[in-house]
């Protein structure tokens, strides 16, 4: 698949989450904005994975450790075929298995069970390191935010997986500079990130995060050490009116502002 | 069965768990071994010269220990992950209740050395918590052995168990209690001896003081039944039911805190189904002075002469059948 074509399902991927986030009155629409072309590229080009097969021994991982992100993950694993569609629509309602943090025991092509920041990378640390004890080939993907990088176990986890030699791990940081209350410059600043990785042991890749042409190319670099993407990205991305601004953090779009999204998201459809 | 007299050769129950893990790990290469640099505290000084690699040392990282265990899982191995109760439970209990039990990872977390085995170190080496915080998490037995073969018969059956569990070692030494072949059963209660004046009920290194305060008590001429409750979660409500019903009175003890362990899970069972006169023995509430793990049991009123004197006072309270 082709970078456009990455970019048109992306659009596509985008408009169902907004359209979900509307209906359901509830999501984390910015990062969910600035993490898709990400999710797109891994889900349509990058990841071995057989969606009949969910739990294929051989098939590469991704953990989606920025949990509150889930929308975006369901929408992209029901484009991807994993889970129907249509199921979309049950998101948050009552006993839907599409609550606000993905589950792996309900939702097939989850991996495990994140919400709770700073979880999943420790837990991809353990399954690329499951993949070198038994010469398994699969590759090991986790996506955090920029500001999910303040809670210790990250860190933990990343001198662990220099010390392990794992060269079949990519870490992700979904750069888009703010969090739930304020920038990250403003908060507890640990950006830039590259040089911190590169202390550790880590190999490290700066890209555009929402730009295909350069993510593909990240994502499927290898090398000799553990992998870090810094995916510099914008909050709200796609949508004029949310980029860049921290109360799209979670806020729900009125009937005014999801016509103008819509609008906007479906004008290269 | 009555009057059991324990042997005196006391075991250190990190032996049995280590014995057996290295049994099965010779046959099943997916078993693999985790740890926070506890390779001596956790005995695994034997795995680790039999099969380097599948030691995994995270560091002095629980939170990343726990986390890895959950993606070696996901990768098709078998963990055990290992490390001392207090820091196993405490530091990473949010990736205990999201990567483990949540996630329904088929991980064992071992705790080392709980309750108060550290004794001297003090309260943040204690381990008395731990029963509550785990208990109250779905998908998750929690498990205290009582004795060496117990403990060797979890660690079989726990590495069989298609699931997560938290099995609770100390390091101080018991005596074997339970017959030599014991098959584990999850959620079920060993009746150690029988009687219908009292239950007690215990597990861990509190069940051979529960044997010595019986036959204190026999030599009074009351028959207290002994009820090991190794499992802590799921509850052998059918056990403590009938216990209730057919003894009048039921004292519990723990090598924890007082409050959301052994006896709260029993006493919560027996007001709503078979409320009778109850008392709960443990750590009442308090960091525990300085004393060795022996010293502060006795502290607390679990040396067998006080859990004898406890049920005395608590048969007194039994309604009369007049």
């Amino acid at each position: 698949m082709q970078p456009n074509d990455l970019d048109r399902i992306a659009r596509q991927i985008r408009l169902r989450d907004l359209q979900a986030v509307f209906e359901a009155g509830a999501g984390h629409i910015g990062g969910e904005m600035s993490a898709i072309d990400i999710l797109t590229a891994l889900y349509f080009r990058v990841l071995r994975i057989w969606p009949e097969q969910p739990k294929h021994p051989e098939r590469d991982r991704f953990v989606l450790s920025k949990g509150h992100v889930a929308l975006a993950l369901y929408v992209t694993l029901a484009r991807r075929g994993f889970i129907p569609e249509e199921e979309i629509s049950t998101f948050l309602k009552p006993h839907s298995r599409l609550n606000g943090h993905p589950n792996c025991t309900k939702v097939p092509g989850v991996e495990t069970n994140t919400g709770p920041l700073g979880h999943g990378l420790p837990v991809a640390v353990g399954m690329a390191k499951a993949a070198k004890l038994t010469n398994t080939k699969y590759h090991t993907y986790v996506l955090t935010g920029d500001g999910e990088m303040q809670e210790g176990s990250n860190w933990e986890a990343i001198a662990a997986a220099a010390q392990f030699g794992l060269d079949n791990l990519t870490l992700i940081i979904d750069h888009n500079r703010f969090q739930q209350g304020a920038a990250l410059k403003d908060t507890n600043n640990l950006a830039p990130f590259p040089a911190k990785l590169e202390a550790f042991g880590w190999d490290v890749t700066e890209i555009n995060g929402n730009a295909m042409d350069e993510v593909v190319p990240a994502l499927e670099k290898r090398g000799s050490h553990p992998h870090c993407i810094v995916a510099h990205t914008n909050k709200g991305h796609g949508i004029s009116f949310m980029q860049d601004r921290v109360d799209w953090h979670h806020k729900v779009p009125n009937a005014e502002q999801y016509k103008i999204a819509v609008a906007e998201l479906s004008e290269a459809l | 069965m009555n009057a059991v007299t324990p042997s005196a050769k006391l075991h250190d129950c990190r032996d049995a768990f280590v014995a057996v893990l290295e049994r099965l790990g010779a046959d099943n290469p997916r078993i693999v071994a985790v740890c926070n640099d506890s390779v001596g505290s956790s005995k695994l000084g034997g795995f680790k010269s039999k099969w380097p690699e599948r030691l995994v040392n995270v560091g002095i990282a629980e939170q990343t220990m726990v986390g890895v265990g959950a993606g070696l899982a996901n990768g098709g191995l078998l963990p055990f992950v290992c490390g001392a109760a207090c820091f196993l439970t405490g530091r990473s209990l949010e990736q205990i209740k999201a990567d483990i039990a949540y996630s329904n990872a088929n991980v064992k977390l071992i705790g080392i050395s709980s309750g108060m085995a550290y004794g001297e170190l003090g309260p943040t080496h204690h381990s008395i918590e731990d029963f509550a915080w785990t208990r109250v998490l779905p998908n998750l037995p929690v498990i205290a052995p009582c004795d060496s073969i117990e403990t060797a018969a979890a660690v079989e059956w726990a590495a069989h168990y298609d699931g997560p569990v938290f099995l609770r070692l100390s390091r101080v030494g018991v005596p074997d209690l339970l017959p030599p072949g014991h098959i584990f059963e999850v959620g079920k209660a060993n009746l150690l001896r029988d009687g219908d004046a009292i239950t007690l009920v215990a597990n861990g290194t509190v069940t051979h003081r529960m044997m010595k305060a019986a036959d204190l008590l026999a030599a009074e001429g009351i028959e207290a039944r002994v009820l090991n409750m190794a499992t802590v979660r799921p509850l052998d409500m059918e056990a403590v039911v009938a216990a209730a019903r057919e003894t009048g009175a039921i004292l519990t003890a723990e090598e924890h805190s007082t409050f959301g362990g052994l006896g709260s899970a029993v006493a919560e069972l027996v007001v709503a189904e078979a409320p009778v006169p109850m008392k709960i023995l443990g750590v009442p509430g308090i960091f525990a002075p300085t004393g060795s793990a022996e010293f502060l049991l006795d502290e607390f009123g679990m040396s067998p002469a006080a859990i004898a004197e406890a049920a005395v006072a608590l048969i007194a309270r039994k309604p009369s059948r007049a």
